[in-house]
């Protein structure tokens, strides 16, 4: 087996193929040294939980540890193909620090308890606020990174038992945006296109979305169309020099917050031009007047002063959208995370509209996820959703899924929209919310405002479970821990951003007492006594399969349909994408073939909101302007960031990810090679304000916003002049001062503001007004910064330029 | 003719109406929503006392188009403690009852819009119709969003 480098050569060798051909096979593996295959026991089937993508892959089992991974040839996603962390990730949970016994907070210290003495308390001060407050005291945190079972279960186990409306996941924090802009536009959450329409599209836009680093396979597979003898066209969105601007036709590189004012710009030409289709537009959706007369004022000259962005470059990108004869538009964090974000990625949606490119090959959306498993997050109502993408202001939707859980309507909570994260995080702060459940993520590191986080989450008053592998910077300030099987430790499914549901089979042992997600939510509910309306357990399983037959009938004739699946069907072969059903067996390529929709008034799961205040938009209105269930075209005029530049801070602040780290490293940085590749925090600076400021590479440097203040060496790069960059992985758990900052700030999220998309609910963490200064001068030694990626210092940048 | 008089009221009604907002933006900084939010409601309000004072001249009015006066000392010292506040739930009921403030000189402000649209059909004034037409849909989007956070946080804030 091969040992190359594949942390300097993070997207492998070319294998190349031309439009309409099929993506070549290339296995990728690696297993750890002095291991040779013959040494392998068996190979156990699994998916990546480092990233969205949903490669498949096999982990190899020796003596009951994991010893390495390969690719999995037959799998419609990779093909065989692993990225750095889907190759070297795996170390991370065979890491000595795991948690292994149950924690309890004692005289203010944690100390070791069994699972009974830590089951006790939770479930006693559980029902001691149920007693006194009601559900409204207790709300649930949790991921983007379990399994589908695990995420059902908790949806009816709080939704249903606790009947609480506080629940959410930290894919609040990354994919809230693509669910809400999908419904928007469709109706129903649903992805509609598939990364097989990278095969098929000769326009591949990527709106940003740095897909190199966050879902490297998924780029390999673009790279291998572009070194074939007819490459498609790249348009890349992106304030950052990354690997897909640099591959790109166009690059466009806006202002940070101006997003809305790009996209309409694009669409002023696409109907300027005469690029709109008509008969489709007429025949398919609602609101293409309202779109045209908005879009009027968007001239490309305009536009270039908000975006800073040259107007032929504009027109150029939508001369070429415009022509395109199958477009692929992919959207991620730039969007997503950036100002006005909803109502620019409802923006991506309706140039595919106005071109009738939908559901076909090469016709896609890629409303992308940032997590392996976010997509279940959301069909199972664990981001506070109800179950199946049912429509909690639908009557009929609500005893529907009262039907499947045997309960009676009224006791799942829908009176309003669910609490989404941010807003549980302000009840806990006034104290409303008494107790939080927060599993598999780490709020005090990710979430915005740190010094806030911090403050809110260690209230006294606050009860506070943390359910984790590791003892992260939260679960410090738990006041129960529970410690859980990692990936590999347990089975179960997940779908990954093209609908792809995959079978993670368990591998090896979980360390110690450590017990499932799934387990833990299951004995919650027995030892709390939940019933059904016929006083039966509530929770009807206590097997991972059981837990997904029940949600494979939860999710029956819904768009996110499971019930041709079954775990039998999920071994062995390829991953499979939903719908999946008894009349299409091997799963559904596409949506919207036919230009329908699960838009109407009946079926949809959301009415909507308005994209600029977020008020929900009531069913009567829905009715007036949907009746027949078409795609909705929602338009939008820009408006300016809440926090602009000013004298004490000149600069805007973006942050985001590398391609060797996950979240805030609790798996990333436990893989030797992964930690080796991005060691420490650095900021990004352009060679205009290195200059204005007078720093160097590798010069300590502190950048600061109102919130606070981080100090990191700096990188000069190819980044657009007056935007700053810093990576948000770097928190404190490998520090001496273990969950908070010492005498000066690491996370990126120091510096955050508390502020959120109004129709979304996701927090905007790339339009922070930011100043920056030298500290002291480097000592010749570079920034920890990675070269190879978008970070790569402007020299390096320049060279490759040069040779393209 | 009338139609000067009720734009003199709407001018007094969104002026008291951007005032309220700010005042509450201002009095629930800890819910950032409510923040963000009134601040820039109350956007919308301002734009539209310039524009009915640009208009109220051909109807004899002379109304200013400068929106009514920045924050006060006494509001100063409020958002002081409005941050402070932040920690008791009770402020969440507070909350409740000012947007209750903002969803009735809303609705109030709505009606006079309805008004002065109903005129200008009437005596063809495209103009007026035009600016009737725009702002009222505006004001129903403030009525609706405050209506939307009422019912939000009422059921947190009235259960604890």
């Amino acid at each position: 087996m091969p040992t190359e480098d594949r942390i300097a050569d993070v997207w492998g060798d070319r294998t190349p193929y031309p439009r309409g051909g099929d993506w070549p096979v290339r296995v990728d593996a690696h297993l750890a040294s002095g291991v040779s295959p013959g040494d392998v026991d068996r190979w156990v089937q699994t998916a990546s939980t480092l990233h969205s993508n949903g490669d498949a892959f096999d982990v190899a089992v020796r003596g009951g540890r994991m010893v390495g991974v390969r690719g999995r040839a037959d799998d419609r996603v990779n093909r065989g193909r692993l990225g750095p962390k889907d190759l070297f990730g795996w170390q991370a949970i065979q890491s000595p620090d795991r948690l292994t016994r149950p924690l309890v907070r004692r005289d203010g210290r944690l100390v070791e308890c069994s699972w009974d003495e830590a089951m006790d308390v939770v479930v006693g001060r559980t029902q001691a606020l149920l007693e006194e407050q009601g559900p409204s005291a207790v709300g649930f945190y949790t991921t983007g990174q379990l399994f589908l079972e695990e995420y059902y279960t908790l949806a009816l186990v709080a939704h249903g038992g606790i009947r609480t409306n506080h629940v959410d996941g930290n894919t609040r924090l990354c994919t809230a945006t693509a669910a809400e802009a999908l419904k928007e536009s469709f109706g129903s959450d649903g992805q509609p296109g598939s990364y097989t329409d990278v095969d098929h599209a000769d326009v591949i836009a990527l709106f940003g979305h740095n897909v190199a680093e966050t879902q490297t396979v998924l780029w390999m597979r673009i790279l291998d169309r572009l070194a074939g003898d007819d490459p498609p066209e790249v348009i890349c969105v992106d304030p950052r020099p990354t690997p897909v601007a640099r591959a790109a036709t166009v690059h466009l590189a806006p202002r940070p917050g101006t997003n809305v004012a790009l996209m309409n710009a694009l669409l002023h030409e696409i109907v300027a031009n005469g690029h709109v289709d008509e008969a489709w537009v007429t025949a398919h959706t609602v609101g293409y007047a309202d779109l045209e007369k908005t879009v009027t004022r968007y001239t490309p000259e305009v536009v270039s002063t908000i975006c800073d962005v040259p107007a032929a470059d504009i027109r150029t990108a939508a001369r070429i959208i415009g022509e395109a004869e199958a477009l692929l538009s992919t959207v991620l964090q730039g969007f997503y995370q950036s100002h006005q974000a909803t109502a620019a990625a409802v923006q991506v949606n309706n140039l595919h509209l106005l071109r009738g490119m939908i559901g076909r090959p090469g016709c896609g959306i890629l409303q992308m996820n940032g997590q392996p498993s976010a997509q279940n997050t959301r069909e199972c109502g664990a981001d506070g959703d109800m179950a199946g993408f049912r429509n909690w202001s639908n009557r009929s939707h609500v005893e529907d899924l009262a039907r499947v859980w045997n309960i009676e309507p009224k006791q799942i909570p829908h009176a309003t929209p669910p609490t989404h994260a941010m807003q549980i995080m302000r009840y806990v702060e006034d104290g409303s919310i008494r107790m939080l459940w927060v599993s598999g993520t780490n709020p005090v590191v990710s979430m915005p405002e740190l010094a806030r986080m911090r403050s809110i989450l260690s209230q006294e008053r606050l009860f506070l479970v943390v359910q984790d592998i590791f003892l992260t910077e939260t679960a410090q300030l738990a006041d129960v821990v529970l410690p859980a099987a990692a990936w590999g430790e347990k089975t179960g499914a997940f779908t990954n951003v093209d609908r792809t549901v995959h079978l993670s089979e368990k591998a090896v042992d979980p360390p110690g007492e450590a017990r499932s997600d799934l387990d833990i939510f299951v004995d919650f509910a027995t030892r709390m006594g939940l019933q059904d309306k016929d006083g039966q357990p509530l929770v009807k399983w206590s097997t991972a399969e059981e837990a997904f037959d029940a949600w494979r009938e939860c999710s029956r004739g819904r768009p996110c349909d499971y019930s041709g699946l079954s775990y039998d069907k999920l071994r062995g072969g390829s991953g499979i994408q939903w719908p999946c059903t008894d009349e299409s067996p091997d799963g559904t390529e596409r949506l919207y073939a036919r230009g329908t929709f699960w838009a109407s008034p009946e079926e949809c799961e959301t009415f909507g909101r308005d994209l600029e205040t977020g008020a929900p938009v009531e069913e009567q209105e829905y009715r007036a302007l949907n009746p027949f269930g078409r795609a909705v075209i929602k338009s939008s005029d820009y408006r300016p960031p809440h926090e602009m530049p000013d004298e004490d801070h000149p600069l805007q602040l973006i942050t985001g990810r590398t391609v060797y780290h996950f979240h805030t490293r609790t798996r990333t940085a436990r893989a030797p090679e992964l930690q080796a590749a991005a060691p420490d925090v650095w900021v990004e600076v352009s060679v205009t304000d290195a200059q204005t400021y007078g720093l160097a590479e590798g010069d300590l440097a502190e950048v600061t916003t109102a919130r606070g203040e981080v100090r990191a060496r700096v990188r000069v790069s190819g980044i657009r002049p007056g935007v700053v960059f810093l990576p948000f992985h770097y928190g404190y758990w490998d520090t001496g001062e273990g969950w908070r900052p010492g005498d000066h700030g690491r996370a990126a999220n120091e510096l955050t503001r508390t502020d959120w998309d109004p129709a979304s609910k996701q927090p905007i963490f790339k339009t922070a007004a930011c100043a920056v200064r030298k500290v002291a001068d480097g000592d010749g030694t570079p920034s920890p910064a990675p070269d190879n990626t978008a970070s790569a210092p402007v020299a390096a940048a320049t060279a490759e330029g040069v040779e393209r | 003719m009338r139609i000067g008089t009720v734009l003199r009221d709407l001018h007094h009604d969104e002026n008291e109406l951007a005032r309220t907002l700010l005042r509450v933006a201002d009095e629930h900084r800890a819910d950032h929503e409510v923040h963000q939010m009134g601040q820039h409601l109350a956007e919308w309000s301002s734009r539209h006392v310039r524009e009915i004072a640009a208009i109220a001249e051909s109807f004899g009015q002379n109304l200013d188009p400068a929106p009514d006066g920045s924050p006060t000392l006494v509001e100063e010292a409020r958002r002081w403690m409005s941050v402070r506040g932040g920690r008791f739930p009770e402020t969440e009921l507070v909350m409740v009852r000012d947007l209750r403030d903002v969803y009735l000189r809303a609705s109030s402000v709505l009606t006079d819009w309805e008004m002065i649209g109903q005129a200008a059909q009437a005596i063809v004034h495209d103009e007026l119709l035009e600016l009737a037409t725009r702002c009222q849909a505006e004001t129903k989007r403030q009525a609706t969003w405050a209506n939307a956070k009422i019912k939000e946080s009422s059921t947190q804030a009235l259960v604890v």
